[in-house]
């Protein structure tokens, strides 16, 4: 076997979400060079898999003022630097009958004692603006939440760090760690790809590997506490209100509705965990989730519901309740020095809304280790615009395929109005990369798929739109269309009930029915039709005998 | 046997798929009057192809030559399922009936014979079914033979990629070739649709124009295969026309829903029907259904698809229900549970939402849900909550039946066609007829 190959950096970056791509931005903009391995794609973990809220900080003023203030100090940042990914929608705290009134009495002073906006709105005011709530509503406050594109903001930190010299390995897994005394000396990274090994030589590593943070300081000797959390969401067919919709009592299930485009998110639900495999949303969840999220709006009761999604919330710590919600929701940096390390970092823990702020602590840390002495830039900086980059947010590619009239630009996902320049500007974006992209990437990437019809048509379209371009070739696109089809199924499951059924239904009419993908290996190996040597029966009695 | 009244019919099919156009069918054949209540939409997704039975048992992935060997197995092993409940003759006398009328109406089959077929599917893989328009059959030879072939497809036609088929199968069909055309008369134009290609392939002028830009590309082709879009009406002569100009067999590939051999397959089926003088309430539904023991007549209360049109009364001596699954709308499934839509009869199914579904799309077992449906007697009558039937004269057949799961089993034309002839016997005999099987 060959000996893997070697790269030198001054920073290894483990972990492509909101964290590891704030690093690799906070780096590239300090000029230290820095290289950040993915194990699968971008905000694959919990980053992509949350409800988008850009926190005003009110949903932890009785808990934890301090993560408030945090809260509320960064959403101002993000707000002024990555305008481009945040729609700031607003948000209503609601109170309906049977909520605890004294939580309800105290939400404004202790917003106030945070430094947070939170103003009395009169009910039938509210509920003019926002039809969906409830009758039964006792109390709305007003506070300054936003929604936030989670995968523009990583896609885009990423692309400006990358213009600055750092490197991205998406499927790339570190599977060791080579110690010399106090020193990690090298990381070996596994290309899930090529099945090609790396070492890479950095003189610092930081770990932002969210949930997997645990396994990878394993790895490293340097083992931390943590806790995972699990949190399902669903997404509606329809968008169900304007601002971002908080339940107003202490944290729970089931207690916020996000606007999302054209859709609404509903969630979430917490529950602990031991391990990261095979995280989905069951049926239970769903069935929790519109019950309780439909008492503060109850249109969700019967609204259609097109995909559900689970995420792992890492909390550091160790925490008693069944639920994690005791567990702080705030970000722990570790040094590990006292675990005999001098160059590994890892940060973890915290929210989306936190993620610029933990990745400055990180790279401080970092720095100092380097003696590089220039100061953090991003909260001063301005996010740049990617072009590429820009496909993930509702509603842009319609508007973008309208303007140019549709000329020479087919839709190839008609849920979304994604059209075939829009995917080919993603495509060439990974491929300039020197990546091979895959059907799944550009559904990380853009709109496709996230309609109702969740990849069963688009996903032939945009493989056919491949092929004709001769960007694919061989038969990798029936894999890539099983792959495809076989993600969302994950999210779709929990919520096939209605009219969601009868689109799953012809779906698998589509791609079993006609298609017989589940068939695929069988034909290939030549096996088909494997009772060869049945004789062939004289024809049935001529038609036209059968009057009755 | 032709009812008294204008608005009375010896049988009622509710559902206007491929089980409640072959119920009519047979039913007209079998001399009874007969309405059918419900729109064709769910035929547009139809591929045109008749699948009998192609998979056994759906766990295995087994594939069959022989659809009758493979519904032998399955009447041995699965007696529950609603094709082991008819027997091979009556199967074989259905679909001969079915494609005879079928080629009346202009829309010709090949000869059924007694194996399943090989067919190219738009994505390159291979299906297996059993009857097929003449206008694909060619495809099924070259699969065999895999000869020098050409494939054709017209940029615009998102659904349908040629070079994708190629690539596909180029390891195992070296002969394989792909070309892309401009559609004459549409060049420049973003996105075609198959419907449109396929009326237009009927002037004479734009399938001239399209054989002559094919003819230089041909080569060594000894086949050439198109997206099916061989015109509509008029398939046939377009279909020939090609093969004319071309000088090679040419065969269409089965496209992605809304089909062109959809579109065929629903309008000769209409034709088929009008010609036997079947009633149709294709804008209508069925509101409320109710029975009345005394006079053994049914009472139908339709309603407008737009909500208009209301208060139409029919009465039927018989009922058939064909009202299909979830897309169809025959079943009805709520966070708690599967029920049938218009008289909420008891439903077969799994115990809990989260038994419906396997965790992974392709599980080669399927999915529990797909088997979930009507329970039935030995005459095809729905059983009602006592267990016993729900009406005397009330029938189910095609895909509301419980287990079954004919997307797996390549068997949802089978399961249509069959279990309608089978009931129409059953009918018959009630209405004191005779049945044909």
């Amino acid at each position: 076997m060959n000996s893997p190959s070697l790269i030198q950096t001054q920073v290894l970056i483990i972990g492509g979400g909101v964290t590891g791509t704030a690093l690799a931005r906070d780096f590239a903009l300090r000029g230290v060079a820095c290289i950040l391995v993915e194990k699968d794609d971008i905000n694959a973990g919990a980053s992509g898999r949350n409800h988008g809220l850009l926190h005003s900080g009110a949903r932890y003023v009785a808990g934890d003022r301090a993560a408030a203030m945090e809260c509320r100090a960064e959403g101002d940042i993000l707000k002024r630097m990555a305008a481009q990914t945040i729609q700031d929608t607003g948000g209503y705290f609601v109170a309906v009958e049977g909520d605890d009134e004294r939580y309800v009495a105290d939400f404004p002073s202790l917003c106030a004692r945070a430094g947070i906006s939170a103003r009395a709105v009169d009910i039938a005011a509210a509920r003019a603006l926002e039809p969906a709530l409830s009758q039964r509503t006792i109390a709305v406050f007003e506070v300054p939440d936003a929604s936030i594109d989670p995968f523009r903001l990583s896609l885009e930190s990423m692309a400006q760090a990358r213009s600055l010299g750092a490197r991205l390995l998406r499927r790339s897994r570190v599977i060791g760690f080579e110690r010399e005394g106090s020193r990690i000396r090298a990381v070996r990274v596994l290309s899930q790809a090529g099945g090609e090994e790396l070492r890479i030589e950095a003189a610092q590593v930081v770990n932002a590997a969210g949930a997997w943070a645990r396994e990878v300081c394993l790895l490293a000797g340097a083992p931390i506490g943590m806790t995972y959390s699990k949190g399902t969401l669903l997404v509606t067919h329809e968008r169900l209100a304007g601002r971002v919709v908080n339940r107003l009592r202490p944290p729970s299930n089931a207690d916020i509705m996000m606007p999302g485009g054209t859709v609404s998110i509903v969630g979430t639900t917490s529950t602990r965990v031991d391990a990261l495999d095979d995280i989905r949303p069951t049926t239970a969840e769903a069935d929790l989730i519109v019950a309780e999220a439909a008492r503060m709006l109850p249109a969700l009761a019967t609204m259609r519901y097109i995909r559900a999604y689970a995420g792992v919330r890492p909390l550091v710590g160790t925490a008693d309740a069944a639920d994690g919600r005791a567990v702080s929701r705030g970000f722990a940096l570790f040094d590990h020095e006292d675990q005999g390390l001098d160059n590994l970092a890892t940060i973890t823990g915290g929210k989306l809304t936190t993620c610029r702020l933990m990745a400055e602590r990180a790279a401080d840390l970092v720095c100092r280790r380097l003696g590089v002495i220039r100061p953090c830039l991003t909260a001063a900086t301005p996010l740049p615009v990617a072009a590429e980059c820009a496909w993930t947010e509702p509603g842009r590619s319609p508007r973008v395929w309208m303007r140019s009239h549709g000329l020479e630009d087919p839709l190839l996902c008609e849920c979304e109005m994604v059209s075939g320049s829009a995917v080919d500007a993603i495509y060439a974006a990974l491929r300039s990369a020197g990546d091979t992209p895959t059907l799944t990437d550009i559904g990380l990437r853009s709109r496709v798929g996230k309609g109702a019809c969740q990849g069963a048509f688009c996903a032939v379209r945009t493989a056919a739109h491949f092929y004709s371009r001769g960007d694919f070739q061989a038969s990798r696109g029936i894999d890539e269309i099983v792959d495809f089809i076989g993600e969302r199924w994950r999210g779709q499951r929990a919520v096939l009930w209605g009219e969601q059924l009868a689109q799953a239904e012809l779906m698998e009419a589509l791609h079993c029915g006609l298609f017989g993908e589940e068939l695929r290996g069988e034909e290939l190996r030549g096996e088909e039709l494997r009772d060869a040597g049945v004789p062939d029966a004289p024809p049935a009695a001529p038609a036209g005998e059968v009057s009755p | 046997m032709t009812g008294a009244r204008r608005d009375s019919f010896d049988v009622a099919v509710i559902g206007a798929g491929m089980a409640g156009m072959a119920a009519a069918l047979f039913a007209a054949e079998r001399g009874l009057s007969c309405i059918q209540i419900g729109n064709g939409g769910s035929l547009l997704f139809a591929s045109g192809l008749l699948d009998l039975l192609g998979v056994h048992p759906v766990a295995e992935r087994r594939l069959w030559q022989s659809p009758y060997a493979a519904l032998a197995a399955l009447a041995r092993e699965q007696p529950l399922h609603p094709l082991a409940r008819v027997d091979a003759h009556s199967i074989r006398a259905a679909f001969e009936s079915f494609v005879t009328a079928l080629a009346a109406a202009g829309l010709a089959y090949a000869p059924l014979g007694e194996r399943n077929r090989k067919l190219l599917t738009s994505i390159g893989t291979i299906k297996t079914t059993f009857g097929v328009p003449l206008s694909m059959v060619a495809g099924t030879g070259v699969l065999d033979a895999r000869p020098p072939c050409l494939l054709v497809d017209f940029r615009g036609l998102r659904e349908f990629s040629a070079a994708q088929i190629a690539a596909t199968l180029g390891r195992s069909w070296p002969g394989l070739r792909h070309q892309r055309i401009e559609f004459p008369g549409c060049e420049g134009a973003p996105e075609l649709y198959a419907a449109h290609l396929a009326r237009a392939l009927e002037t004479r002028e734009t399938r001239a124009r399209t054989v002559a830009l094919v003819q230089p590309l041909l080569g060594d082709a000894q086949a050439v295969g198109f997206p099916a879009v061989l015109g509509l009406a008029r398939a046939r002569e377009v279909h020939a026309a090609f093969e004319a100009g071309l000088g090679v067999p040419v065969f269409e590939i089965p496209t992605m829903p809304t089909s062109v051999p959809g579109l065929r397959l629903l309008s000769a089926l209409e034709a088929m029907l009008s010609a036997r003088g079947v009633r149709r309430r294709h804008q209508a539904s069925v509101r409320a259904l109710a029975f009345d023991a005394h006079a053994g007549t049914a009472t139908l209360e339709l309603e407008g698809i737009s909500g208009g049109a209301g208060g139409e009364r029919v009465f039927a001596r018989a009922v058939v229900l064909a009202t299909g699954r979830f897309t169809g709308r025959g079943l009805t499934a709520d966070r708690g549970g599967v029920r049938e839509s218009i008289l909420g009869l008891p439903v077969h199914q799994p115990g809990s939402r989260e038994a419906w579904h396997q965790r992974d799309f392709l599980d080669p077992s399927g999915h529990a849900i797909n088997r979930a449906g009507l329970e039935i007697d030995d005459a095809w009558r729905p059983l009602g909550a006592s267990g016993k039937p729900a009406w005397p004269r009330l029938y189910a057949v095609g895909s509301i039946l419980a287990h079954q799961d004919w997307m797996r089993s390549k068997c949802g034309s089978g399961l249509a066609i069959a279990t309608a002839w089978a009931a129409m016997d059953q009918v018959a005999l009630a209405l004191g007829g005779t049945g044909a099987g």
